[in-house]
């Protein structure tokens, strides 16, 4: 039981890490991609009616964890404090700046508003790297399951390592899925971007998934590592084709294996501690009681589909590529 | 040193709930309401109602988008300041959680987009589906954060094992008495607010006599007749609250009062002149009504309640007098438990949330009949009526909080007298073991953002209010069926 919400948890990660992936790298290449203002309302929309449910996966990754693994959720939320402010304070900035950007027609407004978005979505996306490698790296944690040292703990050169792999994943990921959603110029600007980008920007992922194999290696997160390159290769090439959706999905393939790579290095740990092995936070002294297990497997038995099929179906309706012929006029007060 | 950090938790905490519960009421109310001036078009056809839905629809996005991003921290901030607390009660506490996320938060955040951008795109009838989806959803949300909140009121379904609350029924969880009259109580808040603002905004429009005059008329009406029935909601399950409070949590009930010594019958103190804080309680005059208090909390005029002199002595015999001596405790480490919350507050908190709640009901009642057979008042007495109005039910929401919260001080799980045994923890014992200088960083940071975030929604919401319905509304724009061109989206951010 404690196993599979252990697997529940990783999978809500997963589908946070693909679905808000994309949107953090919108949001990243903004200035990069949108020459221009429609260019720009091109970036955003094609996000626009998804954002708000991609974040969701977070706050339910963080309330599932809070119900199965109180200990896990109490000491990672308090011991990275400052990092997950950081985090937060992006996270305001982009969710109030998608919807208030285009209220009033206004170039110094829109401007402010595309730098909070930018710098939002490069701090949200850095942040959630530094805090999921912290967790599977460790925290200084003392018996009591409390920090013990300095409020920068959170911050090493591991999780540092991590941001940029998420970063650099997010931002490819999201060049990926502006080549698959939009049309003319961007979408061609998103794919060569996207090609020329990945070396660099993948490369802090590969060398993370190499120190984990390192650290913590068995054959588990071997095989997912070598997957893991295997799709990001197999969708640079499909890519490079113009199979923009294949494409799309093998990135998919990609995160899914990082994830198991990384929650396979955790588990049976949940949050190691950096200062006696007797400290670490595992899945069986943090569980809540079988009950608790129960009702919440439930709940998640049938909330789950429905969240795929609703959530599928909102992709659905807005399956449609967008171009610059697509942007209505501005109509504000 | 634990205590800095204990005083700035809370601060951060009521800060940063007390902020989120400006936007809650309204997105709750005002969405249901809007789904149903939606559902008025889609069955008419009439324009009218078109208009409504859209103007009242984007006053409602705007005031959304700040939920959403207020609510994220507060998700996150029972891992972060009160972890203690979250190792302590999560096999409880985090169920109702995990649930509004799974069962509420997705089917708001996807329906909220499926509305925003399918006007045209989707059929009607399935269009207006999702507006309601996502009200209800608005419902359903409270509903489990508040059986979440009303748990640490009244603990139940649950028993100590290995000196940790664990869960036993989550069905006892759903339906804890304090739930069950907790959410009606809210939910007629959330339209208490959503109400006034409609008759304040409208009124203003009638009185600047500008385009739409229907439009207005008929928000003004449906403004004040859900007020009326809001206050009426709230005063009916309030008072079923009163009887809960004094069965489940007397300190409560009697810092509600300041009430000093044991009464019977016992008078509801309507005002009072003077300090109502202790020691000295024979200073403070008050306006009283006899046995009134009697009735709230018992449905008689001769029920015996207990004041603080009395309950303190009961407390100190089942809770002990002192802090254990535990240096997570900070200063308090040991020393004695103060169990009478802070007076002034309490009291002035309770009595302002039913004052402010009844000015508005009062003001949404005078403007109905001002405006009454098409007439409306020349005066700009009048155009501050309408204006100032809109803030009273919010100021009534958040005292009751106010209230409710620090009411239940020292302790962040109340002990339920009744039943489960054990089951109690001390705010100060909830705390994180951060530093101070992390949480001084996240208070003074929020509190910074929230206050522009501030001025931005209040900017905003003017424009689009002086706007009016133009504003929102191109002629022959998206959803008035004409499809401008096969291509343009009916709506982009
Ligand atoms: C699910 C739980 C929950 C819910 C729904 C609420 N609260 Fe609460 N509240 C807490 C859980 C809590 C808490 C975690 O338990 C705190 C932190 C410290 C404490 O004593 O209780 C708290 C403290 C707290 C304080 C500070 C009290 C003090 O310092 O003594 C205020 C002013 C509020 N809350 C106000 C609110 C408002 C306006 C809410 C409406 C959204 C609200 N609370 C909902
Ligand atoms: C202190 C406890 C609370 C927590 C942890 C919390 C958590 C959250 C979170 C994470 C969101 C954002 C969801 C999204 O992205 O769509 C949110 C929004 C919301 N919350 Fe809260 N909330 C709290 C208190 C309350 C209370 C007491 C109510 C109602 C009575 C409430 C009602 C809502 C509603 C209706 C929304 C939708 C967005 C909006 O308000 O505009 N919340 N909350
Ligand atoms: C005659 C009128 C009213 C009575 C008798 C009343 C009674 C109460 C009581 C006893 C509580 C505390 C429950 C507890 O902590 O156990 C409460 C809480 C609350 N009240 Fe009222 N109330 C009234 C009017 C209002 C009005 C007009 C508003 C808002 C406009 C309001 C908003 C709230 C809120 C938001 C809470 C906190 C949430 C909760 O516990 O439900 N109340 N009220």
């Amino acid at each position: 039981m404690e196993t599979f919400w252990f697997c529940v948890i990783a999978l809500l990660w997963l589908g946070y890490l693909f679905l808000e992936g994309f949107d953090f790298g919108v949001g990243m290449l903004l200035p990069v991609l949108g020459r221009d203002e429609t260019e720009r309302r091109v970036l955003i929309n094609t996000i626009g009616p998804v954002w708000d449910g991609n974040e969701v996966w977070l706050l339910v990754a963080g309330g599932a964890t809070f119900a199965a693994f109180p200990g896990w959720y109490a000491s990672l939320f308090s011991s990275a404090y400052l990092p997950l402010v950081l985090f937060l304070l992006a996270l305001i900035g982009r969710g109030v700046a998608f919807e208030y950007r285009g209220k009033v027609d206004g170039a110094r407004w829109r401007r402010t508003w595309d730098v909070v978005i930018f710098a939002g979505s490069w701090v949200a996306a850095l942040g959630v790297g530094l805090v999921l490698t912290t967790n599977v790296f460790g925290l200084p944690l003392d018996a009591a399951g409390d920090r013990v040292g300095s409020p920068f703990a959170a911050i090493t050169w591991e999780s540092l390592l991590g941001a940029l792999a998420v970063a650099g994943y997010a931002l490819v990921h999201g060049a990926v899925f502006l080549s698959l959603k939009t049309e003319g110029e961007v979408r061609e600007r998103a794919r060569a971007l996207a090609l020329r980008l990945a070396p660099i920007a993948l490369l802090p992922l590969v060398v993370l998934l190499l120190l984990v194999q390192i650290r913590f290696g068995t054959v588990w997160t071997y095989a997912a590592s070598i997957a893991v390159a295997l799709a990001a290769f197999g969708a640079l090439a499909r890519l490079a084709l113009r199979r923009e959706g294949q494409a799309f999905a093998l990135m998919g393939v990609a995160v899914a294996c990082t994830v198991v790579a990384l929650f396979g290095a955790l588990y049976p740990n949940v949050l190691p501690s950096t200062l006696d092995p007797a400290y670490t936070l595992t899945v069986e002294n943090t569980a809540s009681s079988p009950y608790t297990l129960t009702v919440m497997t439930w709940v998640a038995a049938f909330g789950t589909p429905a969240v795929l099929v609703y959530q599928g179906w909102t992709y659905w309706v807005f399956r449609k590529r967008i171009g610059t012929r697509h942007i209505p006029r501005v109509h504000v007060p | 040193m634990a205590v800095d950090v204990l005083d700035l938790a809370r601060w951060q905490f009521g800060i940063t709930t007390v902020y989120h519960f400006l936007m809650v009421p309204l997105t709750i109310g005002l969405s249901l309401l809007v789904a149903g001036m939606q559902t008025a078009w889609v069955r008419t056809g009439d324009r009218k109602y078109l208009a409504m839905t859209k103007f009242w629809g984007k006053l409602l996005l705007i005031n959304f988008a700040m939920g959403v991003v207020t609510g994220i921290v507060q998700e996150f901030q029972f891992g972060m300041t009160w972890s203690a607390y979250s190792r302590f009660v999560g096999d409880v506490f985090g169920a109702p959680l995990a649930m509004e996320g799974l069962v509420a938060f997705f089917v708001e955040s996807t329906f909220l987009g499926l509305w925003i951008f399918g006007w045209d795109r989707l059929p009607k009838r399935v269009h207006l589906a999702c507006a309601w989806a996502f009200s209800l959803a608005t419902i359903a949300s409270a509903y489990f954060i508040l059986a979440a909140n009303s748990w640490m009121q009244h603990p139940v379904g649950v028993v100590m094992e290995d000196g940790r609350p664990r869960l036993t029924s989550i069905w006892e969880v759903l339906t804890n008495s304090t739930v069950l009259a907790a959410f009606p109580h809210t939910i007629f808040g959330a339209f208490a607010v959503a109400a006034a603002f409609l008759v304040g905004i409208a009124a203003w429009h009638l009185w600047r006599r500008g385009d739409d005059e229907p439009v207005w008329r008929s928000s003004v009406k449906l403004g004040t007749w859900v007020g009326v029935v809001a206050f009426t909601g709230l005063a009916i399950t309030g008072d079923f609250q009163g009887k809960l409070m004094f069965e489940q949590q007397p300190m409560k009930m009697a810092a509600a009062e300041a009430l000093c010594h044991t009464e019977s019958p016992a008078a509801f103190s309507v005002f009072a002149i003077g300090d109502v804080s202790r020691p000295d309680c024979e200073s403070v005059k008050s306006i009283t009504v006899p046995a009134l208090l009697s009735f709230l909390a018992h449905n008689d005029f001769t029920t015996e309640v207990k004041g603080v002199e009395d309950l303190v002595p009961m407390y100190q015999e089942k809770y002990g007098t002192n802090y254990p001596v535990d240096e997570r405790l900070g200063e308090l480490s040991g020393q004695p438990i103060d169990y009478v919350p802070v007076l002034p507050v309490t009291y002035w908190g309770f009595r302002l949330m039913i004052g402010f709640g009844a000015i508005s009901a009062g003001v949404g009642l005078l403007v109905l009949w001002l405006t009454r057979g098409g007439r409306v008042p020349r005066g700009r007495w009048f155009k501050w009526l309408a204006l100032g109005s809109i803030a009273t039910p919010f100021l009534g929401n958040s005292f009751g909080w106010i209230f409710t919260e620090m009411g239940r001080q020292p302790f962040v799980v109340v002990p339920n007298p009744s039943g489960v045994d054990g089951v109690w923890m001390f705010t100060a014992r909830a705390v994180s073991n951060s530093t101070p200088g992390e949480v001084l960083t996240s208070l003074i940071s929020l509190t910074l953002v929230y206050g522009v975030l501030a001025c931005v929604e209040v900017f905003l919401i003017r424009r689009y209010v002086r706007g009016g319905v133009a504003g929102v509304l191109p002629p022959g724009g998206p959803g008035t069926g004409s499809k401008s061109g096969d291509d343009v989206l009916s709506f982009a951010y």
